[in-house]
């Protein structure tokens, strides 16, 4: 997990190339494919969130006390190697968490080099609810945003995340202003989110604000929560089902009738 | 569709239609290939699937396999030892088979081929319940000397040491040596009386020279080649067959190759006896035929099917211990198909497909080992037709073009899982694995066993540090990894000095060129754990924890230390060099017949067996418990996903390991995106992306844990299941249960 140490930085186009070196709490760094955007992508997990979500897979990023506190040069050398095999296989990098957005000043210096430096593609994986501290200018070196509606019902959306959705709904419709493409996220928790008015009136939101290009309804798993036993708090939903297979596709198809790209 | 007498014979007008050239005048399969194929650059909708007589046929098998899989094998004929000829003909069922032609007289009998050894055929029948014949007994061990005799009548006291310890192992001094791929193609282009004519002309320019040792050698090989053709000859005819003159229909090039091959498989008992590359070859003979408009797309594809359906019952007799390390029953039948040109041309034709869809057609199997050269410069089509195979089936393999085909040519194949040769250019001499991790603890412990407590290297002293020191230990690891190369090359010279004298591959280097390249294929396992071992005694302290000898049996690690596995150069590098400097100590010793030295990172299934011979090491691994297999990363170290994991394994460098380099990846289908399309581009993207890294292979399973674990439980539920291990692929029901939970053990790569 630790990033290699002296690591040699490239020189950059800093934002804030006077002041000293930018740094942020970083959770750990990962490799994916096909699930944090398009591609094959250097995927930096920031800790903090300010959403307490019930069915959260990576609990252990809530915490900023559970991160370590890096330098934007240290990330920047980390997905720096990456960089011939990102280009040959099409992917990028995003910042994920937690929330980015906990972190702005962070993940805008880290956006900027990934996207100037390194030449990726980057997505900001965010609930929208810290919105307002993304800046014009991050969201510019930001090529695609995975925005996160948990729920359309103001009392469920409290339930699952403990905060309002208002914030994530204002980002939406900015987001949309700066025609920045979108993919929605929507977590299907049967029980919980599954009421087909719920999921119509997400879909008819998105559906309506033109710049999403695709919602992937993601089926609610458990497979966190050991992560949650771990740090000794219990999984409030335990006793939950995943969905089958027939609400997924019944989900997707309540997406679809809104003229999105549901997969 | 069954063959027409006319088809049975050569026809005088077996060229028609054919290009070029200096194929015409010379044997030069490569040359014929580059005059004639037609590229396809476009998708998979033309395939077609199986004919109801494919289906038949399968079927018949499919219920045999239950039986051979119980009892270990399906029949055995104690009392011929083959050759060629030595069998009458066989069929699956005379009426149905397209491609005729089996390795004794029934399907799935099996052989006994004593050449090799007579301790490893008695072993074997005695394993299955089976007596040997005592006629033939007597001729093995009294009247013929065979090429385990030769070769522990050479061997020294160390040899055999280090062969017990497991320090070397698999070594092949007891069964057929295998990997060396004859250019089978050649008797369908010329017919066999050319390539007779070919090699008596290399005979009498080899009898004109002066007698020297390797002069008389090399003539009596010749000899020995020239009969081999004439018993290929007449066991084609034994099936109806003239195969003396060129095939001269698609139906017919299939046969004359198979026939060849078939040749190879029974008369051979070889660690591994692959095809080479057959699918472009033959696509010219299939694409002369659709072109005249006797031959459909279902027919191409029922005789592609057919002949896999003969490679996939090809079967040897093997010991238990030799399924112990090698399990499944492998043959290695390894087929090459795709890559591109010199010329920048895909080598990617129609029947690169058909031999993909065989997986379906017949549904996936471990054999034949399906392997495709992978370029970024394949056509899309073809990228996503292997990937979405490789996603379906978890049955084929990768392997970068862009690395070999500078060393070995357009006209390259695989050998067993990685090794890469010119076909009929060159062969090689294959020399199974060292166990770099056990001579790391030899080196702590001055050249003694940690098992067994013995001395095993002579000449060192034990290190007695309380807490290793890295500098102390790297320097006597290099003194100690000099002496296993010595002592590695000093066997491996003696190997195949004997197994040329009393086991020589007549057929196979009949389709040879005279005097090809040969390679002296050398091996090591257990890099992650050296790696690992020694990165732990740089950054971490490290504790030797002694018994009353002063044997080092375990050690205590204080402190964190980087692993092998996460794209960290810290601990990467020490891997790369362990890999670099073996290399440079074998080049140091002279080989036998002056092969050049190669060396593969490569285990197969035997990962399992090493771990268990080698005791607790300095990284922290317990003793007994399975290493990595090939060139993996230790299970669970590697922190950061399978790329992090896979770039930290293209850092090896090629030149320092020319037979191979292998990875195998586990992955779950969310791991490759959310939709059968996206996990076909994601995984052609991220071949592309570590072949781009300088990666050669790559294994790729796309399998949920949970389908395993349901396998192991209810193994007659998946009679096909199957899954690639370091450099082939098995059936999952068929390996042990020990080698099952290495695999379910093993780093899933999934997506949370």
């Amino acid at each position: 997990m630790a990033f290699a140490a002296g690591a040699v930085t490239p020189a950059g186009a800093a934002l804030y190339p006077e002041s000293r070196p930018v740094t942020g709490t970083v959770h750990s760094w990962d490799l994916s494919t096909g699930v944090d955007g398009p591609g094959s992508r250097f995927v930096t997990f920031l800790s903090g969130c300010p959403l307490q979500c019930l069915y959260c897979q990576n609990p252990d990023t809530m915490r900023m006390r559970n991160g370590r506190r890096v330098t934007v040069d240290e990330v920047v050398a980390e997905a720096a190697k990456y960089r011939r095999f990102i280009q040959a296989a099409g992917g990028g990098a995003t910042i994920s968490g937690g929330e980015p957005l906990l972190q702005p000043v962070f993940a805008g210096e880290l956006f900027h080099r990934f996207k100037h430096e390194l030449g990726y593609h980057t997505a900001l994986d965010t609930s929208g609810y810290l919105g307002d501290r993304a800046t014009d200018a991050l969201l510019r070196d930001v090529d695609l945003v995975l925005l996160d509606i948990k729920s359309w019902d103001r009392a469920t959306y409290r339930k699952v995340t403990g905060r309002e959705l208002e914030p994530t709904l204002d980002f939406a419709r900015r987001l949309a202003e700066l025609e920045k493409e979108v993919w929605v996220r929507f977590v299907l928790v049967p029980g919980l989110t599954d009421d087909p008015a719920n999921i119509e009136r997400v879909a008819a939101f998105a559906g309506s604000l033109g710049n999403v290009s695709r919602v992937d309804v993601l089926p609610f798993h458990k497979l966190g929560e050991a992560k949650w036993e771990a740090l000794g708090k219990p999984f409030a939903l335990h006793d939950t089902p995943a969905p089958t297979p027939e609400q997924v596709a019944e989900a997707k198809a309540l997406f679809a009738a809104e003229g999105l790209t549901a997969v | 569709m069954t063959a027409t007498p006319a088809e049975k014979t050569a026809t005088p007008n077996a060229w028609d239609g054919f290009k070029g050239g200096l194929w015409r005048d010379a044997v030069d399969v490569r040359d014929f290939i580059q005059q004639n194929y037609t590229p396809y650059e476009g998708d998979a909708a033309f395939l077609a699937g199986p004919t109801i007589r494919t289906q038949a046929v399968w079927q018949r098998l499919m219920a045999m396999f239950p039986v051979e899989n119980e009892r270990g094998i399906h029949d055995v004929d104690v009392h011929t030892p083959s050759r060629i000829d030595a069998f009458g003909p066989g069929y699956i069922d005379p009426d149905l088979d397209l491609i005729v032609g089996l390795q004794t007289d029934a399907p799935l009998k099996r052989a006994i081929m004593p050449n090799g050894g007579w301790r490893m055929v008695e072993s074997s029948l005695r394993d299955y319940g089976y007596e040997p014949d005592p006629q033939v007994k007597e001729i093995y061990t009294k009247l013929r000397k065979t090429h385990n005799d030769g070769t522990f009548d050479a061997y020294t006291p160390e040899i055999r040491a280090c062969r017990s310890s497991g320090v070397i192992t698999g070594l092949p001094d007891a069964y057929g040596r295998g990997r060396i791929i004859g250019d089978y193609r050649r008797v369908a282009l010329y017919g066999v009386d050319r390539l007779i004519e070919a090699k008596e002309a290399e005979r009498a320019a080899v009898g004109a020279e002066w007698p020297s040792d390797a002069n008389i050698r090399d003539r009596e090989e010749l000899a020995e080649q020239v009969k081999a053709l004439r018993e290929l000859k007449t066991m084609a005819a034994s099936y109806g067959y003239d195969i003396s003159g060129p095939a001269t229909t698609g139906h017919a090039a299939i046969q004359w190759t198979y026939f060849a091959y078939l040749a190879a498989v029974k008369e051979q008992n070889g660690a591994a006896m692959s095809l080479g590359r057959t699918s472009t070859f033959l696509d010219i003979y299939l694409q002369r035929d659709i072109e005249r408009g006797v031959l459909t797309e279902e027919q191409a594809q029922e005789l592609i099917d057919d002949f896999v359906i003969k490679l996939r019952i090809v079967r040897f007799l093997r010991t238990h211990d030799f399924n112990q390390g090698f399990s499944g029953d492998p043959t290695w039948v390894t087929e090459s198909i795709g890559g591109v040109g010199e010329d920048g041309r895909p080598l990617v034709t129609r029947s690169s497909f058909r031999f993909l869809q065989t997986l379906y057609n017949l549904g996936p199997a471990p054999e034949p080992n399906l392997t495709v050269f992978w370029s970024d410069r394949l056509p899309q089509g073809f990228k996503d037709f292997a990937s979405k195979v490789a996603i379906d089936t978890s049955a084929i393999q990768f392997e970068s073009d862009e690395l070999m085909r500078p060393k070995y040519g357009d006209d390259t194949a695989i050998a067993c899982c990685v090794s890469p040769s010119a076909t009929g250019k060159q062969m090689q001499f294959f020399g199974a694995r060292v166990n770099v991790a056990k001579a790391l603890l030899y080196a702590i412990n001055g050249g003694r066993d940690e098992k067994t407590g013995e001395l095993v290297a002579e000449g060192f002293e034990p290190i007695t540090d309380e807490v290793l020191d890295y500098e102390t230990v790297a320097a006597r690891y290099d003194q100690l990894l000099d002496w296993l190369a010595k002592t590695y090359v000093h066997s491996m010279n003696v190997i195949h000095y004997m197994h040329d004298k009393y086991a020589y591959e007549r057929i196979e280097m009949a389709l040879h060129d005279y005097a090809p390249m040969r390679t002296m294929a050398f091996g090591a396992a257990g890099l992650s754990v050296a790696a690992d071992s020694l990165a732990a005694i740089k950054y971490a302290k490290v504790r030797p924890v002694r018994d009353e000898s002063g044997l080092a049996v375990d050690f205590e690690i204080e402190g964190d230390y980087p692993a092998y596995g996460n794209n960290d150069d810290r601990a990467d590098e020490l891997a790369v060099r362990i890999v670099h400097d073996f290399m440079e100590k074998l080049r140091k010793y002279p080989t036998y017949r002056d092969a050049v030295h190669t060396q593969s990172i490569l285990t197969i299934t035997s990962n399992v067996v090493y771990g268990k011979k080698t005791g607790n090491t300095p990284d922290g691994r317990r003793a007994g418990e399975p290493f990595a297999p090939g060139a993996n990363p230790m299970n669970g170290r590697d922190e950061h996903g399978y790329i992090a994991s896979a770039l930290s394994v293209a850092k090896l460098p090629y030149d320092d390991a020319e037979d191979g380099i292998s990875l195998t990846n586990t992955v779950t289908p969310d791991a490759l995106g959310r939709t059968e399309d996206e996990r076909i581009r994601n995984l052609s993207g991220v071949l592309d992306g570590y072949m781009a890294s300088g990666g050669f292979h790559m294994n790729v399973n796309v399998l949920n844990k949970a389908t395993l674990e349901d396998a192991m439980e209810h193994p007659e539920n998946y009679p096909q299941l199957t899954i690639r291990v370091s450099g082939y692929a098995v059936n999952f029901v068929r390996l042990t249960r020990e080698q099952q939970l290495d695999v379910i053990n093993r780093t899933f790569h999934g997506a949370l």
